[in-house]
């Protein structure tokens, strides 16, 4: 079984931090489509048209027939694993610092037998089930673990380099003014983080969360307003070298598209929180992040952006909102290369309306405070880049991977009369 | 020797001392704060154009992003709807004289200590009269609440009900005005009407009566304790913005002394 981690000692100041390494980056263009599918947890392979057969590694012609028609399907990840050996040295600077590290080959049951990572407590000849996830490098990489969870399995290093898992970490919220930043805390706290600190925003005025966060063990409350420069540097300087996971919750929302409004406040209020926050947020605590992401136990693992759906398709309802997070959307896959070297990781959390002031008018369903808790901490357990969150979230994603231009017609319809 | 000469000299001799009534701009400071759904007061906020740095090696400076209510703030009669129509009623318009001349302190700030909503009263007005004389046509009125000491939350003193703040009722702004003829009147607090303003009849009476008489707001004023209750002249000219109806201004006191 699966030790324990146990939490890290103080780090020694004489010593030079780890230098991030990264396992190898590259892919075929065939083999990205498995990484897309590790993006958003999902253990999908290439299945052909033709003769239905499953085939890995990822290629452009099917193994058994040539056929070129291959489709990326949902598979089982269940198999048994048949053969294991464990790699003490690698000429790869990545494996070299961590081993010694287990691989072997897995028997899947729909056929494909693979070479892949080896969970701690997988044992020889034993049913196992293989999990897709994204590596340092951001690539998808495959690791077999026991069909039985066991208390500490999360913990295995070789899991736990595929994962930003919040046990031990040090984890900035930046709003403590957002509905969800409570529910955030205690889940990250569940999970086993060291310390949440939480940004707040004009502290000189009330806000509903303040008494929920006060009362809650290793939250540290701490002044930051994402619209000021001077603010997010300040915070930066003080606790940007023990920042292991920084959640983007910080958010301006009015209703309304360029007509209802009539003037450019709100939105102008939109882009300096939403998307200029984001950009600030990220010259002052990026750098320092992306030094730490080999700094051992509790090393810096992912950088997370609460966005809304409609960044992917506008809804003038909340047109000029939409429109700041497309732009933040934009900016965040622009952060993602220039995070990826270091291995620091990106992850959005695209949700649908949420149950507040903002969207009283809307109909249910409405995401919750707990679930977007819990898609975070999903997603960051299981190393995502890309989470949905709610009904709405993914009924957009679909529809987008559709037919992004008639997702766009059924958003923007008319009303009829005078 | 000439007037302005002498007064130099008294400046250089410290005869006459220069009091400044202005808080620092401040990302922290308060500012007024309205349902969300109302357009609301920009916070000031600088962002650094370059530093001695790749940016422009030889300088710094900075681009400010304010409102024209942000920080120590002058309200000229257009800010408010009953002043829309008063001639010269924004800041660029407003003749050069009125942003010099004496002011009056009126000392609420036993009261306020004890009383986070009192009123400034026609009594309260009277009974400094009979003390200091009556208030001169012209004259700058202040509301020292020693208000300008409190820092964070105890400054704006938000409730789930609003703000909780010190100000005029509207019979003593009312009686300011149109007993007194004064040139303007001023707080210590974000705004020139107490924080349960809005609940009076009419709402905010201090922006509403003084602008629509074509009479000048200050608000956020610092250093109060520092000015006797007469004899003092204030400097306080706002920036010169085109229709502005207000300015973040260097407000200063000269006092003898």
């Amino acid at each position: 079984m699966t030790e324990p981690l146990t939490f890290p000692p103080k780090k020694d100041p004489q010593k030079r931090s780890a230098t991030p390494t990264r396992p190898p980056e590259a892919r075929s263009r065939a083999s990205l489509a498995l990484t897309a599918a590790a993006a958003e947890g999902r253990f999908a392979l290439q299945v052909c048209d033709e003769c239905q057969i499953v085939q890995y590694p990822p290629r452009d012609a099917c193994m058994n027939c040539i056929g070129t028609d291959l489709r990326w399907n949902d598979v089982s990840p269940k198999g048994h694993l048949l053969a294991e050996t464990t790699v003490q040295t690698s000429t790869k600077l990545f494996f070299r610092e961590r081993a010694p590290w287990r691989m072997g080959s897995v028997k899947l049951d729909v056929g494909p037998l693979i070479l892949c990572h080896i969970h701690g407590d997988c044992t020889r000849d034993s049913a196992v089930k293989v999990l897709n996830r994204l590596d340092k490098s951001g690539q998808a990489v495959l690791i077999a673990i026991p069909l039985e969870r066991s208390d500490h399995m999360d913990d295995d290093p070789q899991l736990r380099a595929l994962s930003a898992h919040p046990k031990h970490r040090r984890i900035l919220i930046t709003d403590a003014w957002n509905p969800n930043t409570p529910a955030l805390a205690r889940a990250l706290l569940d999970a086993g983080a060291a310390t949440v600190f939480v940004g707040e925003a004009e502290s000189w005025r009330p806000h509903p969360n303040r008494d929920a966060l006060a009362s809650m063990a290793n939250v540290e409350v701490l002044p930051l307003d994402v619209t000021d420069t001077s603010s997010v540097q300040k915070l930066a300087g003080e606790i940007g070298g023990k920042t292991d996971i920084l959640i983007n919750n910080a958010r301006f929302l009015r209703p309304g598209g360029v007509l209802s409004r009539g003037d450019t406040g709100f939105a102008r209020d939109e882009m300096e929180v939403n998307y200029l926050g984001l950009m600030r947020l990220a010259q002052a605590f990026g750098p320092g992040m992306c030094a730490r992401t080999a700094d051992g136990v509790n090393s810096a693992a992912a950088w997370v952006n609460i966005l809304s759906a409609y960044a992917l398709s506008n809804t003038p309802e909340y047109g000029c909102y939409s429109a700041s997070n497309a732009a933040t959307y934009s900016l965040s896959q622009s952060l993602r290369g220039e995070f990826r070297s270091s291995g620091l990781r990106v992850m959005n959390v695209f949700v649908g309306p949420t149950e507040d002031d903002w969207h009283a008018p809307l109909p249910p369903p409405k995401v919750l405070p707990q679930s977007v808790a819990r898609s975070v901490l999903d997603g960051l357990n299981d190393g995502l880049e890309d989470v949905w969150c709610g009904d709405i979230a993914k009924d957009i994603r679909d529809r987008w991977r559709k037919n992004a231009k008639v997702l766009e017609r059924e958003m923007t319809f008319g009303s009829d009369g005078a | 020797m000439s007037t302005l000469h002498s007064l130099a000299t008294d400046i250089a001799l410290g005869n006459v001392k220069i009091i400044d009534l202005t808080h620092t701009l401040d990302p922290d400071f308060p500012v007024i704060i309205l349902p969300p759904e109302f357009g609301q007061c920009a916070r000031f906020r600088m962002e650094e154009i370059s530093a001695y740095d790749h940016r422009g090696p030889a300088w710094k400076w900075h681009n400010l992003t304010l409102s024209e209510h942000t920080g120590t703030h002058f309200d000229a009669p257009s800010h408010w709807i009953s002043g829309r129509d008063v001639p010269n009623g924004s800041v660029d318009e407003i003749p050069l004289d009125a942003f010099v001349g004496p002011v009056v302190v009126i000392d609420c700030s036993e009261g306020a200590a004890q009383n986070d909503d009192l009123e400034l009263t026609v009594e309260a007005i009277e009974n400094w009269e009979a003390e200091h004389g009556k208030i001169p046509t012209g004259t700058w009125v202040l509301m020292r609440t020693d208000w300008s000491k409190r820092s964070g939350a105890a400054y704006l003193n938000m409730r789930k009900d609003g703000p909780h703040s010190p100000g005029p009722n509207p019979e003593a702004i009312q009686f300011l005005i149109n007993e007194r003829n004064i040139r303007g009147f001023g707080t210590e607090t974000v705004g020139t009407d107490a924080g349960q303003g809005a609940h009076y009849v009419p709402p905010y009476p201090a922006h509403y009566f003084l602008h629509g008489a074509g009479k000048y707001g200050l608000q956020c004023l610092a250093n109060l304790d520092q000015l006797p209750p007469t004899g003092a002249i204030l400097l306080a000219a706002p920036l010169k913005i085109k229709n502005g109806t207000g300015s973040p201004l260097r407000v200063l006191a000269m006092i003898e002394g």
